[in-house]
């Protein structure tokens, strides 16, 4: 097993190394492409500046370091939004997967705040915390919530029948049975709501600041566009893009190292 | 022979369904001494699986009287094991932390019990696997080690090698009749194989179906252990089809009498 464990790890770089170059020929085309396109006048530099221009208006930025305030005034917003959101929704989850009253006294309404649009309670929000950190926080809160509450709950109403009899053979508390068999055989499905809830803590974050704000990147990009400045806002699409990969790829670690289990002897 | 280790009375068990009742068991006697090996078989729908969740605890439904050492049945626990026909491991758990399941490898006296039955049951060098890592008959053996370690007064057996292997069972047959004769573990163990259960049981009891009762209980006493080409073996193996198809041509007289 431990040979066969060596072998495929050393037949595995090579690999992975010519699916990284796969992966990267599109973009790095697309790029070059753009670059030519821009550079002989093809396409208007007003509207899609060249790569190049990207990047010089990047270190700009970088290095007058209003890109570093913003971004961690971002960063705090969305990561306080989804923490928030995220372990209310597990929590509440949790309540109301493990039992049915409280699936009946609560789950209804829940249901009924995630049909309302975020977009459409920002103008409360706004009335209610004006335009400070409260109403931002809160409406990432109201988005990262209900992907953790759902997969959650299902996760937990989902356990394997077979294993709850199992439990009870072995003569488990109910709280043994919550610890040991409920919660553990939840997590690939409150691991898969933690993605999707992430996911919407920077969608949250970017209608948050693009609408109502006087700092982060949503507000510098929307800054940028009362003042034509193209490459910034360009700027402020490829930081949401990297920070987005970036929380996805730390979660997915995170994943692989609980679901260990769940991987088998090859590949 | 002093007082039964199991006792079932009058055992009466209905299934009621939309299109009527369906007698499942019918006025089941069966008196288990402690240390015995009961393999109990027929063919499929004659309640055998149902009896032996009764006797779990996990099927509470029912009339009649099952007591063990004296004491009513209520609910399952850990004094009766129970092996399922599919291993049922948690599958986010290794090997030795299966085995403990609820109890903390970090005491000593569990860690202790723990390696004793990895010994016991053969799975030295396996407990850090995962259950998808293992094959069907090791899988099954980490299930019976996670029941042994809670000193069950009973261990009941539902079919447990009845999806592996010819070869993987004649192997774990013989894993648990080592392991009968070195814990004295009371054993009912259920199947639908003849040859598994005039090899493995003290007596065999016999069950017919629709409704569900005992036709015969034939008692086995070869040496262990057994050899399953003797004469002696064949005959009683072939008594015990005997019996099967006296139950097939009952039936058939039933159909035509319809």
């Amino acid at each position: 097993m431990a040979n066969r464990a060596i072998a495929a790890r050393s037949t595995g770089r090579p690999g992975k190394a010519a699916t990284l170059g796969l992966g990267l020929l599109l973009p790095g085309s697309v790029i070059i492409l753009w670059q030519m396109l821009g550079h002989y006048g093809i396409i208007s530099e007003m509207l899609f500046p060249t790569p190049y221009t990207i990047a010089d208006s990047f270190i700009t930025l970088a290095s007058s370091g209003d890109l570093w305030i913003n971004l961690r005034i971002s960063v705090a917003r969305a990561l306080s939004g989804f923490l928030l959101g995220g372990g209310l929704g597990l929590f509440f989850g949790i309540l109301v997967g493990l039992f049915r009253r409280s699936e009946k006294l609560l789950d209804p309404s829940l249901q009924m705040i995630r049909m309302i649009p975020s977009l459409a309670v920002v103008p409360l929000f706004i009335l209610w915390f004006g335009i400070g950190e409260e109403s931002k926080v809160l409406l990432i809160a109201k988005g990262a919530f209900f992907p953790l509450y759902i997969n959650t709950f299902m996760g937990i109403r989902g356990v394997d029948n077979k294993l709850f009899e199992v439990s009870r053979v072995l003569g488990f508390s109910r709280v043994k049975q919550i610890l040991r068999l409920v919660l553990p055989a939840a997590v690939p499905y409150i691991m898969l709501g933690v993605r999707l809830s992430l996911g919407l803590s920077w969608l949250g974050l970017v209608v948050a600041e693009l609408i109502a704000s006087t700092s982060g990147i949503g507000y510098m990009m929307s800054d940028a566009r009362q003042f034509a400045d193209t490459p910034v806002v360009f700027v402020g699409i490829i930081i949401f893009a990297l920070a987005g990969l970036l929380s996805d790829t730390i979660v997915r670690l995170i994943e692989r190292r609980l679901l260990r289990w769940e991987r088998g002897m090859t590949s | 022979m002093g007082e039964a280790l199991l006792s079932i009375s009058n055992l009466n068990k209905r299934f009621d369904t939309a299109g009527g009742h369906i007698q499942a068991l019918q006025n089941i006697n069966l008196h288990v001494q402690e240390g015995e090996f009961i393999t109990v078989i027929g063919p499929s729908g004659c309640g055998k699986s149902t009896l032996l969740r009764i006797v779990a605890g996990l099927d509470s439904n029912y009339s009649g009287s099952v007591t063990l050492e004296g004491a009513e049945i209520r609910g399952p626990g850990i004094d009766k094991g129970f092996i399922f026909q599919e291993h049922r491991l948690f599958p986010w758990l290794t090997v030795e932390k299966n085995i403990a399941s609820d109890l903390p490898l970090s005491n000593k006296e569990v860690r202790r019990k723990v390696d004793e039955l990895i010994e016991l049951v053969k799975l030295k060098g396996f407990e850090k696997s995962y259950p998808r890592e293992l094959s069907g008959g090791m899988a099954q053996r980490v299930a019976i080690a996670r029941a042994l370690l809670r000193n069950p007064k009973i261990l009941l057996l539902d079919e447990p090698f009845g999806a592996l292997d010819a070869f993987t069972r004649a192997h774990m047959q013989s894993v648990l009749l080592d392991i009968w004769r070195t814990n004295r573990t009371t054993m009912i163990f259920v199947t639908h194989d003849i040859d598994e259960a005039v090899f493995l049981g003290n007596r065999v009891v016999i069950l017919e179906p629709r409704p569900g009762k005992i036709s015969r209980i034939v008692p086995v006493d070869l040496p262990y252990p057994r050899k399953k080409t003797t004469t002696s073996f064949q005959e009683l193996r072939l008594r015990v089809l005997n019996y099967f198809e006296k139950v097939d041509e009952l039936e058939l007289m039933d159909g035509a009498g319809i």
